[in-house]
């Protein structure tokens, strides 16, 4: 029993880190009607960059996220640029295929660079252990930092001035232009954030598994799945409903062989589509 | 999805006969059946097998894509689960191929139908998320599906190729019936979009609510599409993996074999019945090019996005949009 308990807990706290990958996905397609499909390699960005600090530069593992943050600001600016903007109000076909080639460029680049072996950056944290179960360091420490970097989200989004425009643009591009809001640059900025904290969540993973350069399109999967549980175009959603996925995932591991919980996960994620297709907590919220 | 509106409906169908475009595919396929066989070139053979694969999959998918506007991200999805029966009808109960193959496309075909139901409530992007899932949770039970072999997936014997007349004579046989499927394909593509069906899809692809009010039967029209273009990619999967004698979840459900065959529609130019096939012969040969030679076989992906993402951003309407605008005549021969 307490090893369900203690399993449970487990997979929430590396299913807030899934919800923190999900809400830069999720903030894009709610402001931009843009399904981003260069999340995967922002987070194989945000991995690379711990790796490449800490190894080549021998900066300390969570120093490097204010790096990472800006980082990938920038980087998704570039990528707004590059392959978004002119997609904007066009059919939703046209904006994943230009996604989707940036992306394959960018997969092609990186395993010309690094190959597609494995990769494994140690960080060590003290964590803290209840009876014969012990939670590791990373883990808490990566669930605090995502607790952090969504509550800090939540406010600029509705605190702040840029935040404010984000969130009118997202409700009426038209609207919003008419009120004098600069509309391409808070859709650049939206579509910068929402990298930047693609990379920061894949920075973050790096510091609990190994991974790969192919890795970003499981988690890119992950997020799918979470912001479909949480709502499409929710960020707050996609807390809650990647910290749901930790939830099944740390509820099926003590009963099932591990290959069984994306049978369930992709699964739970078409049945929650059809059935109720603007997320588990839509009902509430209205 | 301009252009689309010069479709003529209510035409005999006798007439298709007249059309130039009936001889251009008839034409194509005797030279994809012929050009290898006549020179006995097992390479060439091997390069147009891949071709057709593609040429299958596109316009198949074409009419998903080009005429209903609905994005299949999964559509490999058919593809492998045909390939799975297949192989599992000729390991296990022995079936021969024919059987095997036509029993795939059967069953597939009706689980699309059954799965179109429920998955084409959804619209847009969340139709796109929702084929995704649909693929990811195929691959996942696959794997753990003890009966097909879960991970490791599932071998033939050799034996297998006797009926056939031997494994040489058998792979030709297999080319037959691929650029057979190949052929009905393009001219199923070409009898939806010329029929009272495909006008229902155009008409969706165009306005779904609006199609909807005007008496287009949707729903059923968005399933029998989704389940009639299962059928043929399922024979093929039978086919390719029984070719291979090797059939392992990771390769059968690979998503980015759906996104080259969206990315091949593009190309070629969505809507379109010439386009699809024009674009997987240039993607096949683009692909063998870039992997064989010594300066870019590192860069292959960078290559094909490169190169698809100047298509999306310059030239949406992919090769024979650019071909209709220039020489307006060409729609008279290539449709």
């Amino acid at each position: 029993m307490s090893g369900l308990i203690a399993s449970i807990i487990d997979g929430v706290l590396v299913g807030s880190v899934y919800g923190l990958a999900a809400m830069g996905l999720t903030l894009i397609w709610g402001v931009m009607d843009v399904v981003n499909l260069t999340h995967g390699s922002m987070i194989v960005a945000g991995m690379f960059g711990l790796y490449l600090l800490t190894n080549d530069l021998g900066m300390a593992p969570y120093a490097t996220l204010p790096v990472v943050l800006v980082g990938g600001f920038f980087a998704g600016l570039a990528l707004y640029w590059i392959a978004v903007h002119r997609m904007i109000g066009r059919p939703p076909l046209m904006s994943l295929l230009s996604t989707f080639s940036v992306n394959l460029v960018l997969i092609g680049l990186g395993t010309a660079v690094w190959g597609t072996v494995l990769f494994n950056v140690p960080v060590s944290f003290p964590g803290f252990s209840i009876g014969r179960y012990t939670f590791p360091g990373t883990h808490i420490l990566a669930a605090a930092l995502t607790a952090a970097l969504a509550l800090c989200l939540y406010f600029f989004l509705h605190r702040t001035r840029l935040g404010k425009a984000i969130r009118a643009v997202a409700g009426n591009r038209g609207a919003a232009e008419l009120v004098g809001i600069p509309t391409t640059r808070v859709l650049s900025f939206a579509f910068a954030l929402g990298a930047s904290l693609a990379g920061v969540s894949g920075m973050l993973i790096a510091t609990l598994f190994p991974f790969t350069l192919l890795s970003g399109d499981a988690y890119q999967l992950k997020s799918f799945v979470v912001i479909v549980l949480g709502g499409l175009g929710n960020p707050t959603g996609a807390l809650v409903g990647g910290i749901a996925l930790g939830l099944v995932e740390g509820l099926v591991t003590p009963f099932m062989p591990v290959s069984w919980t994306l049978v369930i996960e992709f699964g739970l994620f078409v049945v929650v589509l059809i059935a109720c297709p603007n997320g588990l907590f839509a009902l509430r919220r209205s | 999805m301009s252009g689309l509106a010069s479709t003529r409906v209510g035409e005999k169908r006798a007439s298709l006969l007249r059309r130039p475009f009936f001889w251009v595919i008839a034409l194509t396929v005797a030279v994809f059946a012929l050009l290898p066989w006549l020179r006995n070139d097992v390479e060439l053979r091997e390069s147009l097998v891949l071709a057709a694969i593609y040429v299958i999959l596109a316009s198949n998918l074409n009419v998903m894509l080009g005429y209903a506007g609905y994005i299949n991200f999964g559509s490999i999805v058919f593809f492998g689960l045909g390939g799975y029966i297949c192989v599992y009808l000729m390991a296990v109960p022995h079936w021969p191929l024919a059987a095997a193959v036509v029993a795939a496309g059967v069953a597939v075909s009706g689980l699309a139908f059954l799965f179109g139901l429920g998955v084409l409530r959804l619209r847009g992007a969340y139709f796109a998320l929702a084929t995704i899932g649909v693929n990811e949770a195929v691959q996942a039970f696959v794997t753990n599906f003890a009966p097909w072999g879960g991970s490791s997936g599932m071998y033939l014997s050799t034996g297998l190729f006797k009926p056939l007349g031997g494994p040489m004579q058998a792979l030709w046989t297999i080319y037959f019936l691929l650029i057979a499927i190949m052929g009905i394909s393009l001219y199923l593509s070409w009898g939806i979009k010329v029929s009272k069906f495909g006008l229902g899809l155009l008409a969706i692809g165009q306005n779904e609510d609006a199609a909807s009010v005007l008496g287009v039967p949707a729903p059923l029209y968005k399933a029998l599409a989704y389940s009639t273009t299962a059928f043929l990619p399922a024979m093929a999967g039978g086919l390719y993996y029984f070719k291979g004698a090797f059939i392992q979840p990771t390769d059968a459900f690979d998503l980015t074999f759906s996104t080259e065959a969206i990315a091949i529609v593009m190309l070629g130019g969505q809507g379109t019945i010439a386009g699809p096939a024009i674009g997987a012969f240039f993607y096949e040969q683009l692909r063998g090019w870039l992997l064989t030679s010594d300066t870019f076989s590192n860069f292959q992906l960078v290559a094909a996005g490169a190169l698809l993402l100047v298509i999306v951003l310059f030239l949406p309407g992919g090769l024979m949009g650019w071909l209709y605008a220039r020489w307006p005549r060409v729609r008279r021969v290539l449709e």
